[in-house]
């Protein structure tokens, strides 16, 4: 059955990519974007560019209007109590960092940090690092073999010497939703801080974070059909309280003297130096953009052509998934043939989907496997381009096998 | 130095291809005549990083010319390798350094190849090829 997106056109770069000749099938790494948020980009620079939080001047009070305005539509879109509790940061990766440098003189030498085993680099690294600096042990929780955490294990391994959680929503390798409920409430058991990597998750359906009940929600702007530049933190009240200020300098400043300063609190606190104020408008503008649509005939759409995803490639013999997916996206080999080749002539064929580890080198190597290919949609993707995929994907196999 | 008589032959052969299935039917038949490293030489220390693909690449001198092997799991870059060692084998250092290799893959239709984005490790080939050479 062909699946048509009544959102495509409303995407330029799928018509400019078509005359190319390409098939974007790229999405989980980064989104093409709406022209509605492409027009508030060109307004805002091509209408009069200013700081924010600075000046007194009517530019500036435009400039901070509306990037107060960006925030304020973030904290709905994700139903947090209010824009205070909405940090923003340079993306994902900085949202991470923020949080492990922010959360670091909280925790102490014998305490435990748990993740789980499929964090992307963004997830893992910053509290990696953050054990080695305070000695403190970071507990990987194991997964199922469809790609979930195992909760029987979790249950085990999350105990009172955990002091915080991070797990993902939406895995960027396995396509797998994870058991967020369950595992924030062992985790809040145990009184430890929960943060949830929404960079994937927050894509495919809107978010409740009050509902979710974690402490702090990650996102990223340009997997969202915003710039790159932006990402976003929503924080609980009292683990906002908790954070203390990483980066400093600009506005973030309260009081300073030559040797000692003090800074405000959340969210500006958080925020040192210019903000990517384009950006955080363009989120501001792509939020407008899905606000608008109708989420139910999105979600039912994205699932209907992953659903076609995942039956092409079970069809066809020696594809073997990572995983079970359930969202969005799917990761795979073929039996006998190196995912460097494959990736390799579905390039040269115009199709642009993902080769390699992903981000999650511990996890590849886990899996056993040399990398994989991932097809990642998104809501402006058709049948069509998964027929250009499955085409490729067959010539490919015909010359590799 | 004027091109070896293995890679004039490449260059013959390559030259004439239209489509990207061609090439790469080719490519797969080059990489299949590599000369093989034996699992002695699939050391780490011969290993090249930062390709997509797990590479190795050995290096003799000969009388002051080059002679260097190389292989891959993967079957395409085998395919390149074979390509840039018919072109670089039997080269002094000065030649080396002088040589144009994105020039020869251009010729050979296969330019793209070396594109910044490609992780596909023969950019990196090249650069270890540099320093064992330039040692
Ligand atoms: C699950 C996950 N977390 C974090 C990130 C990092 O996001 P950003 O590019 O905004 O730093 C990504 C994107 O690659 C991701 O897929």
């Amino acid at each position: 059955m062909f699946h048509a997106s009544p959102w495509r056109a409303d995407f330029p770069a799928i018509a400019a990519l078509q005359r190319q000749r390409q098939t974007y099938l790229d999405n989980a790494a980064t989104s093409q974007k709406p022209q509605a948020m492409i027009d508030a980009l060109a307004h805002y620079y091509s209408h009069g560019a200013a700081n924010v939080h600075r000046a007194q001047h009517l530019p500036g009070a435009l400039a901070t209007q509306a990037f107060e305005a960006s925030r304020e539509k973030i904290a709905q879109w994700l139903n947090a109590p209010g824009p205070n509790q909405i940090l923003l940061s340079h993306g994902a990766t900085s949202a991470f960092n923020l949080l492990a440098y922010g959360l670091e003189a909280r925790l102490n030498a014998g305490e435990q940090i748990a993740v789980s085993a499929l964090e992307h680099h963004a997830n893992l690294l910053p509290w990696q690092q953050l054990a080695q600096r305070k000695g403190l042990e970071l507990v990987v929780l194991p997964l199922t073999a469809a790609g979930h955490v195992d909760l029987d294990q979790a249950r085990e391994m999350i105990g009172p010497r955990t002091r915080l959680l991070a797990v993902s929503q939406l895995s960027n390798v396995l396509g797998t939703l994870q058991p967020l409920a369950a595992l924030l409430a062992l985790a809040r058991e145990q009184g430890a801080l929960t943060v949830v990597d929404g960079a994937q998750g927050a894509v495919h359906g809107r978010q409740d974070v009050q509902a979710l009940g974690c402490d702090f929600y990650v996102l990223s702007g340009h997997k969202l059909y915003a710039p790159e530049g932006v990402g976003v933190i929503y924080g609980r009240g009292e683990a906002l309280g908790q954070l203390s200020h990483w980066q400093f300098g600009g506005e973030m400043v309260h009081q300073a003297d030559y040797h000692r300063a003090t800074f405000q609190p959340a969210p500006l606190g958080f925020e040192a130096g210019t903000p990517a104020i384009g950006a955080v408008l363009g989120l501001g503008a792509a939020l407008d953009y899905l606000g608008a649509l109708d989420t139910a005939a999105v979600l039912a759409h994205e699932a209907a052509l992953h659903a076609q995803l995942l039956r092409g490639l079970r069809d066809r013999e020696g594809v073997v998934l990572l995983g079970e997916p359930e969202q969005a996206l799917a990761s795979f080999n073929v039996a006998g043939v190196h995912p460097a080749d494959l990736a390799q002539l579905l390039s040269e064929q115009g199709v642009a989907v993902r080769a390699g580890h992903h981000c999650t080198m511990p996890l590849i190597k886990r899996l056993g496997v040399q990398g994989a290919i991932r097809v990642s949609l998104a809501l402006y993707n058709d049948s069509s381009d998964l027929q250009c995929f499955f085409d490729a994907l067959d010539n490919a196999l015909g010359l590799l096998r | 130095m004027s091109l070896p008589s293995a890679a004039a032959q490449a260059l013959a052969e390559f030259e004439v291809l239209q489509g990207w299935e061609a090439r790469a039917r080719l490519l797969i038949q080059w990489g299949e005549r590599l000369e093989p490293l034996s699992e002695a030489e699939k050391t780490e220390a011969n290993r090249v990083h930062g390709c997509e693909s797990q590479v190795w690449l050995v290096a003799h001198a000969h009388g002051g010319t080059w002679h260097f092997r190389a292989t891959s799991d993967a079957r395409l870059l085998r395919g390149l390798l074979a390509l840039l060692l018919v072109r670089v084998n039997g080269a002094d250092s000065a030649q080396l350094a002088q040589l144009d290799v994105a020039g020869w893959f251009q010729a050979l239709g296969l330019g793209r190849q070396l594109s910044p984005s490609r992780s596909n490790g023969l950019n990196a080939v090249l650069k270890r090829m540099a320093q064992l050479s330039a040692r």
